[in-house]
């Protein structure tokens, strides 16, 4: 049982940290989107970088860089991650690594 | 017997059109979906000796799962029936992202249609050390996956082997990929199973459940026509059933195909033991930085303004001459009379309107696709966002609304890159106040007529420049501003998120973009163009009919008399003068002379007479044609090619009651119109062909003439109140 981490948004996570998405609770619209593009509960989320002007935020996700506005990445719950966690794991933990 | 239909698909980025312009070859035709503004392209795919296909192109998606009729045209081509029915879908995968892109993949083999992957960017993906084992991957999703390289044409031979392949063995499908989803998931799908034959009759058991999934993903928050209501019905019950066990239904079954995914992909991808830093990462250091990326934004930005304003000024000159030089070959060749006029002054210069928007077109769309194709366009899109939000547009608008200042037509064209349907409109229908450079012209003519060069504002600033800077400000503000109240009013609905990808940087092809640049012209000039040209007749025809016989008949009078003057140039001179004069007068008696004479009461509280009524009626084909109409409306003749007669007549000119007519009010009133007012036929042409309607476009006419016309009577009336500008 890993240790429980406290969770909070998205858009709170420090940039060049890692976080574990917990729930993605933006319209049905944006959050279906986002978890098609792979943004699912028990993905590992990265924040690269935040824009010049503080918004959008550039995440990584499956290997690949999107950029969402703070206020859909302040719906999406997440736990961060130890900052030791190496950088990109060979397959970021599914679902059922989460629940186990 | 007709070609087999395949359909090439693919997640954005992933390469899609280089593979479809390596595999067709030259003989790729682009149409358009029916019903829908969204762009097909279509070729033909030789496999073997003895089998060609045709290949579409679908839009490039992350999924199937649709909200729009945009959306919903990949799923249409797929269960098409009769001779449309495709035989196989290739899908094309970006090996760098390989989860994300075998989502689309896995819901495209649940239909249970035969399915290739095509592996792309292989050569990248060893670059960047990732060892993909394709036959791991083929055994683990059951469908042959071919690694290719499309850009260094690597695999391409193996992939039409393949494609031979599959369609020689009939078209027997793999073995549908076996996702294992939740007990509710199941039960939704058995609720609205039944009500697929509704929608589509023909769907085999295992489409009819794929197409039950896509439909449990996709009804609800949508803004699809033609489902039946059998299925929305049983889409909508079967989530409130979720709902009751408390399962988000999206979730489930997305969470589901990712948990397969995953497994195959670990089995099948050995990644490299340490991250390197990629160019992407480096160069995104330096192109999103605070500073330096701004620094170049606003240099890219720049290149861009100055192509379409200076770049393309040199081949707008030559398009002119030659609309010149055939306008003079049918002068010389056909006598005098009606049907010379019309070909003169109708059908050429008409097809001058068209064809002169080209160079602008052409520069801005090169240009956008390099923006595109290297990756760059979405940094754009990212730096800008902020203020673009701000207005509740997208980061992606900012070059179309830019663009906006050199010409509206190309900048309506460059909205496609905006993916949601309600931002593409709210951006088309507010860039037209952009202050482009055909309003340069009035600008131009108006401050000179109503400043002398002399005057100075607090010592250093020309009036003249202050009023010119204050045009563009207030026409970017009022731009800005319609955006939001459309996205407030007419266009409004859920604020679309941002969700942006950033692809990684990649060279563009020279012959992907010269290629996509032809087909914006092409489509401008058929469907645009045939518009433009038409009105471009009936405003010359509503110019020039019905002619008054007594005045001709009367300037035929002093011309004979003419024939006394003993010395050539003078006659000719004299001669010009009458012509000019005669033109004068006949346009009075046009049909727009008398719009203009009718509808001066209505023009009057804004500072404008008749004269300026039919200069406006005028500038509907172009903005800048306002100068020389005016010129035919003050009889000066033709052959005076700089303004300044022109701004002579306009500043001598008076009203009927003695008054001055072009005060510095008056002016101010007239440009503040040309700022607002839709006067450009050619915008209305494109907003038409890019919205698919003639809705939008009446709108945008609407309410542009309507912010023009109050605007400039405030300003008028609230400058004349005040005494302002009297002298």
């Amino acid at each position: 049982m890993a240790p429980t981490l406290p969770v909070e948004q998205l858009d709170s996570v420090p940039v060049g940290r890692s976080a574990t998405v917990v729930s993605v609770a933006c319209d049905r619209a944006t959050a279906r989107r986002l978890m098609e593009l792979g943004l699912l509960p028990g993905t590992r989320v990265d924040v690269v970088r935040v824009a010049p002007m503080g918004c959008p935020l550039e995440l990584r996700v499956r290997d690949s860089a999107l950029s969402i506005r703070r206020v859909e990445a302040a719906r999406v719950a997440v736990q961060l991650l130890p900052e030791a966690a190496p950088v990109r794991p060979a397959v970021s933990p599914s679902v059922g690594h989460a629940a186990r | 017997m007709s070609q087999p239909r395949v359909l090439l698909a693919g997640n954005p980025n992933a390469g899609k059109t280089t593979l479809f312009n390596r595999l067709t070859g030259s003989s790729a035709r682009v149409g358009n979906y029916p019903g829908v503004t969204v762009e097909c392209s279509a070729g033909t795919l030789r496999c073997d000796d003895t089998l060609s296909v045709t290949l579409m192109d679908l839009p490039g998606t992350y999924s199937l799962s649709a909200r729009s009729p945009e959306e919903r045209v990949a799923v249409d081509a797929m269960f098409a029936s009769g001779e449309a029915a495709p035989a196989a879908i290739v899908v094309v995968v970006d090996a760098l992202a390989l989860t994300r892109n075998l989502y689309l993949a896995l819901q495209i083999m649940e239909t249970g249609l035969p399915v290739i992957i095509a592996l792309n960017m292989m050569d990248a993906a060893r670059d960047a050390g990732l060892a993909i084992d394709s036959d791991l991957l083929s055994a683990g999703l059951g469908v042959p996956v071919i690694p290719i390289s499309a850009t260094r044409r690597e695999g391409l031979p193996e992939l039409r082997a393949q494609l031979a392949r599959t369609l020689h063995a009939g078209g027997a499908a793999g073995e549908v990929p076996v996702v294992r989803y939740p007990g509710a998931v199941e039960a939704a799908v058995a609720t609205v199973t039944p009500a697929i034959a509704a929608f589509k009759p023909d769907a085999s058991p295992q489409a009819a459940r794929a197409l039950a999934l896509w439909a449990l993903l996709s009804l609800g928050d949508d803004e699809l026509v033609a489902i039946p209501s059998a299925l929305r019905d049983a889409a909508a019950s079967a989530r409130a059933r979720a709902e009751e066990s408390a399962t988000d239904l999206d979730q489930a079954v997305i969470a589901a195909r990712y948990a397969f995914l995953e497994e195959v992909v670990e089995s099948a991808v050995t990644r490299p033991s340490a991250q390197r830093r990629t160019f992407t990462d480096k160069l995104d250091a330096l192109l999103l930085h605070r500073v330096s990326g701004f620094v170049v934004f606003a240099t890219v930005m720049y290149v861009v303004f100055e192509a379409l304003f200076s770049w393309s000024e040199p081949m707008v000159g030559v398009i002119e001459g030659g609309v010149v030089s055939a306008q003079d070959m049918v002068n010389a060749a056909l006598p005098p009379g009606a049907l010379r006029e019309l070909l003169k002054d109708g059908v050429i210069a008409g097809v001058g309107n068209v064809i002169v928007f080209v160079p602008q077109i052409a520069m801005l769309f090169l240009m956008l696709g390099f923006l595109e194709d290297s990756g760059y366009l979405a940094r754009v899109a990212f730096l800008i966002d902020r203020v673009m939000a701000r207005v509740g547009l997208h980061g992606k608008a900012f070059v179309p609304l830019l663009s906006g200042f050199a010409c509206a037509v190309p900048a309506v064209m460059a909205t496609r890159t905006i993916e949601s349907r309600r931002d593409r409109i709210a951006t088309m229908l507010a860039l037209p106040l952009m202050s482009c450079s055909a309003r340069l012209p009035v600008y131009v003519l108006v401050i000179a007529t109503i400043f002398s060069g002399e005057e100075r504002v607090a010592g250093v600033f020309s009036p003249g420049a202050l009023v010119l800077f204050t045009m563009y400000l207030v026409s970017t503000l009022a731009t800005l501003g319609a955006a939001a109240v459309l996205r407030r009013t007419v266009l409004k609905g859920p604020r679309p998120a941002l969700v942006l990808e950033l692809p990684p940087y990649r060279r563009p092809e020279w012959r992907t973009l010269l290629r996509s640049t032809w087909e914006r012209v092409r489509s401008f000039l058929v469907d645009a163009g045939t518009i433009i040209l038409a009105i471009s007749i009936v405003l010359w025809a509503l110019l020039t009919y019905p002619k008054s016989e007594e005045v001709h008949a009367r300037y035929e009078a002093q011309r004979s008399e003419l024939a006394s003057v003993a010395d050539e140039s003078e006659r000719a001179s004299r001669l010009e003068q009458l012509d000019a004069a005669e033109a004068g007068e006949q346009i009075r008696k046009s049909a727009a002379g008398r719009v203009g004479l009718a509808i001066e009461p209505v023009l009057q509280p804004l500072g404008f007479d008749w004269r300026i009524g039919v200069g406006i009626i005028g500038a509907f084909a172009a903005r800048e044609v306002f100068v020389s109409t005016l010129a035919t409306v003050f009889g000066i003749s033709a052959g005076d090619e700089d303004a300044t007669p022109v701004r002579e007549a306009l500043a001598n000119a008076s009203h009927t009651d003695g008054r001055k007519l072009m005060t510095p009010l008056a002016g101010l009133s007239l440009m503040l119109f040309f700022v607002f007012a839709c006067q450009c036929m050619s915008t209305i042409a494109v907003v038409k062909r890019e919205s698919g309607s003639w809705k939008w476009p009446m709108l945008m006419f609407g309410y542009m003439t309507t912010l023009a016309y109050v605007v400039s009577l405030a300003v008028y009336q609230l400058g004349s109140a005040f005494g302002w500008g009297l002298g």
